[in-house]
């Protein structure tokens, strides 16, 4: 039998629940932060958003309560099955916006990428939980083709926001597993002639044209860069303090884009300001540290390497969201995560950090 | 404790971790201050640039009026539609939609848009009702907004059409008093700063820059129902006639103000497609016509100036026609010896043009020019003509002759009715005055004939309207009235016509003390009558008894109406 938390806290409710209060209190955070802003960018879309936070917070009860033997004992199917799946929406899935991206099933459409967020992770880590650590070159190779192999599926779709994070949830967990600096340098060195090689034959036109956007916003004001120009606007005349909630002009006008999804940090910004952003950004902080401690505290690599994995994922996710409303990355399609508006990619995170309060909180406790 | 935790803890691989990702979250907060504090300015004014927009508050034509204040002309609040054809076009699956709400036909609404799509601003519709245009613009169709404007409105439609003129459709004035007042009436617009939104629509009004300042009301020297009499009667007169146009001009006789003057045809200047100049021409000024025996008042009036004449003075006219130069001078019959006053009476050519020949050129020809014949009337009409009086020096024989009994000169019916308002009053020409004067505010004018001479005058033409004389059916129950006829053969090329005339009658009351003079002309009556008398002094009679009641001046001729007072009171 396994035995749960310290029995001192055993009358704590969050622990009764397995959960970890710290986590559970900036989620919360950021929902209220969440329907707040959606509530001013559209109000319309408030009680959608809060039927799906509600459901993202039950999954990450489920799943908080599963012991994590059985995640490990289930992980390489579930690993094949969202595999089987993207090849499946490469065959016959259903096409979108430019992208094929979902598979039907019943009545539902469900996009096997999101499944892949988790699945990465999990299989990384499940494969060199039983290596010795740091892993072989040989053993490197491997799980390499584990996270290539996905990655490249995805970006076939093409959905490339979602291929670097599938990729980099992998590349953090191998990361973590303790690869020699030396290889680490080794692989970037690579790695340049082979973003030339993706910038050449790799990629669709409408990507390089948003990385080219990126670059020069101001080329093509009216088309592709202005997205980037109105989200800047937005944020910078925003100031110090911020305009104030339900008072920012560029999204109440309209003239932001997408201002309830992808961008809807610049509705924040306009009406929060620096002293806004900055606190938000310290909550998504808190959020990584609290589970870079948890996945210190792990008692096992395919704990410790998952934690690891998905709350780099989680880091990346709002990173490059943020990044790219403030014009510092290209635009790649990744909404704030629990902030913006969306339905799948909350219910994954919600799903990851239910997985990541199983791993805390069903330590052994080794007594005496 | 590592046998408690048996996985290996990297811990400088931690701090390294840690370490990377508070930088990582640095750049982003670097990033922000770089927005939010530096560049802060410069993107709160392209934001504000994005929406905030200056736009012009139009402001209203000013108000024109009749002398009691009635309204002639006055600006509606309207909507007009306009597109941004390149927002539009994103939309196209909606232009159905749009060109039933705007009432145009899609293929038009298609074609505007396209022709003109490189354009940032496209009317689709002007001056539409306020309520219409709301509905469109409740569409929400992309590139779609409204632009308020006034719309020029006149209440009295064909009534006043020629003298008030019309603007176009940007309210500039075209024609008539609109353009000749353009200055007065146009108005300043205004501009203000506004918020709007993607969609170019208004959300708030942040400040105002300029107020629209209206333009100028003016009160014309018009009387409404006046005008509205004379139109009816000349409308009347130049239908009953079959005739081809007409023009009637009533002055007030002290002043000089206009109180009515129409013309036929007319048209309305409510709507557009009734403008076409042979409707639009104010007729009584900006065209010209020979004034035939209208203008024998004037030819006695230099003869009594020169004091050689008399009224009484006989003038032989047999045997009714005499030869001048190869060129025969004719009256209807012979009138043998007659004086001055039945000239005048009997409207004799011969009479007339033997006391022109009698006179010195340059005493007809002074006499001519003061009272204003072919002289510019001063009163700034646009397209004013001025008709022609050549010089004096210029006549032969047969000039002194004709233009005794009007031909060889031209005038406008403004310029006559002017003439005989020196006939009316004083014997002093004033400008003719299209706005309304205050009292006291006549203008002293300039001596054109002695007062003496105009009363003489004006016996004579009262004599004209009495039984025998050519204009009895000028007359006017209750008032004495003095006036001539006039029937003009009109000029044709190479000569004058046989069977076309201009009818003309010019006159005033009450005499005793004019108040009214009047003028009509109408242009080639071909209904059988085409004399003067009996063509235009009928519109002359039933135009002047309305008047005279409506400005209630006292009756002069109790004794026309006595028999009545008294069988009434029996």
């Amino acid at each position: 039998m396994i035995l749960d938390a310290p029995t001192s806290l055993r009358g704590s409710l969050a622990n009764r629940l397995h959960l970890d209060l710290p986590l559970l209190i900036a989620l919360l955070l950021l929902s209220g932060v969440s329907l707040a802003v959606l509530y001013s960018a559209d109000s319309s879309r408030v009680d959608q958003q809060l039927l799906r936070l509600a459901v993202g917070f039950v999954v990450m009860l489920v799943l908080a309560q599963i012991p994590p033997d059985n995640y490990i004992r289930w992980t390489p199917w579930l690993y094949a099955l969202a595999v089987g799946l993207l090849i499946a929406v490469l065959l016959a899935g259903i096409a979108g916006k430019g992208a094929q991206r979902w598979i039907g099933i019943g009545g539902f459409r469900f996009q096997p990428s999101e499944l892949m967020k988790l699945a990465m992770p999990m299989m990384v880590a499940w494969y060199l939980r039983e290596v010795s650590l740091p892993p072989s070159l040989k053993k490197l190779f491997a799980a390499v083709l584990i996270v290539a192999i996905p990655t490249l599926l995805i970006a076939k779709q093409p959905d490339l926001g979602t291929a670097v994070l599938v990729a980099g949830a992998g590349i953090f967990v191998l990361l973590f597993s303790g690869i020699p600096f030396k290889v680490l340098g080794f692989a970037s060195l690579l790695l340049a002639p082979l973003a030339g090689m993706l910038w050449k034959f790799g990629m669709h036109d409408y990507q390089r044209q948003r990385v080219l956007t990126f670059l020069t916003p101001e080329s093509d004001p009216l088309g592709a860069g202005y997205h980037i120009i109105q989200s800047k606007i937005a944020i910078g005349s925003g100031g110090l303090y911020g305009k104030g909630w339900l008072n920012g002009t560029q999204s109440h006008l309209e003239f932001l884009p997408e201002r309830h999804t992808d961008f809807i940090f610049a509705v924040f910004g306009e009406e929060f300001g620096l002293l806004g952003g900055t606190l938000l950004l310290s909550v998504y902080l808190f959020i990584v540290w609290r589970g870079l401690y948890i996945a210190a505290q792990a008692q096992e690599p395919y704990g410790r390497l998952l934690i690891g994995g998905l709350i780099m994922t989680f880091f990346i996710y709002f990173f490059i969201n943020i990044g790219m409303v403030a014009g510092l990355l290209p635009v790649v399609g990744l909404p704030l995560p629990l902030v913006s508006f969306g339905g799948t990619s909350m219910v994954t995170i919600m799903a990851s950090f239910g997985i990541l309060m199983s791993i805390h909180t069903h330590r052994k406790l080794l007594k005496g | 404790m590592s046998e408690s935790n048996p996985v290996r803890f990297y811990r400088g691989r931690y701090a390294v971790v840690l370490g990377t990702l508070c930088l990582v979250t640095a750049g982003l907060v670097w990033r922000a201050v770089d927005l939010q504090v530096v560049d802060r300015q410069f993107l709160q004014d392209q934001g504000d640039a994005r929406h905030l927009r200056v736009v012009s508050v139009p402001a209203h034509r000013g108000m024109i009026t009749d002398r009691h204040g009635e309204p002639l002309a006055m600006s509606t609040p309207v909507q007009s539609v306009w597109v941004n054809p390149a927002k539009l076009m994103t939309a196209r699956d909606r232009w159905p939609e749009l060109a039933r709400a705007l009432e145009m036909a899609p293929e038009r609404l298609a074609q505007q848009v396209e022709s003109r799509r490189s354009r940032e601003f496209v009317y689709l519709r002007r001056h539409m009702n306020p309520s219409d245009a709301q509905e469109v613009l409740v569409l929400g169709i992309p590139g779609v907004s409204i632009q308020k404007e006034y719309r020029r409105y006149y209440p009295t439609g064909e009534v006043s059409a020629h003298v008030v003129g019309f603007t176009n459709i940007d309210d500039e004035g075209q024609e008539g008093l609109e353009l000749q007042f353009e200055r007065y009436l146009r108005g300043h617009n205004g501009s203000k700063r506004v918020i709007r939104d993607r969609l170019g629509q208004t959300i708030a009004n942040v400040e105002s820059i300029e107020e629209p300042r209206p333009g100028r009301d003016i009160a014309l020297s018009l009387d409404r129902r006046i005008q509205y009499l004379a139109y009816r009667e000349l409308k009347a007169a130049v239908s009953r006639h079959k005739a081809k146009a007409g023009s009637a001009v009533v002055l007030d006789a002290r002043t000089g103000e206009v109180l009515a003057m129409v013309n036929q045809p007319a048209y309305n200047p409510n709507n557009r497609n009734d403008l076409v100049s042979w409707r639009y021409r104010n007729r009584a000024v900006t065209d010209v016509f020979e004034p035939g025996s209208t203008v024998k008042p004037f030819t006695v009036s230099a003869a009594l100036e020169t004091g050689r004449y008399e009224p009484e003075t006989s003038v032989d006219t047999s045997p009714g026609y005499y030869q001048l130069a190869g060129f025969t001078v004719s009256d209807h019959q012979n009138y043998g010896e007659i004086d001055v006053a039945t000239v005048i009476k009997k409207s004799s050519n011969v009479g007339a043009s033997r006391i022109a020949l009698d006179l010195q050129p340059r005493q007809l020809w002074q006499t001519f020019s003061r009272v204003g014949l072919g002289i510019d009337s001063g009163s700034g009409f646009p397209g004013e003509a001025t008709g022609t009086l050549s010089g004096w020096n210029e006549w032969r024989n047969v000039t002194r002759a004709t233009v005794s009994y009007g031909y060889g000169l031209s005038v406008t019916p403004l310029q006559l009715a002017n003439a005989y308002s020196v006939i009316a009053g004083d014997g002093r020409l004033r400008p003719v005055s299209f706005l309304s004067l205050d009292a006291g505010d006549a203008p002293a004018g300039r001596v054109a004939l002695s007062p003496k001479t105009v009363r003489q005058v004006r016996g004579m033409l009262e004599a004209v309207v009495s039984p025998g004389g050519t204009g009895e059916a000028a007359r006017v129950p209750g008032y004495r009235v003095a006036g001539k006829t006039g029937t003009v053969h009109k000029a044709i090329v190479g000569g004058y016509s046989e069977d076309r005339y201009s009818a003309v009658f010019a006159g005033m009351a009450p005499v005793s003390r004019p108040r009214l003079v009047m003028m009509v002309m109408i242009d080639e009556p071909s209904a059988g009558e085409y004399f003067g008398g009996q063509v235009a002094a009928p519109v002359f009679a039933r135009v002047m008894e309305g008047a005279l009641r409506l400005l209630d001046i006292p009756p002069d001729d109790i004794d026309s109406l006595g028999v009545t007072v008294a069988e009434a009171s029996q």
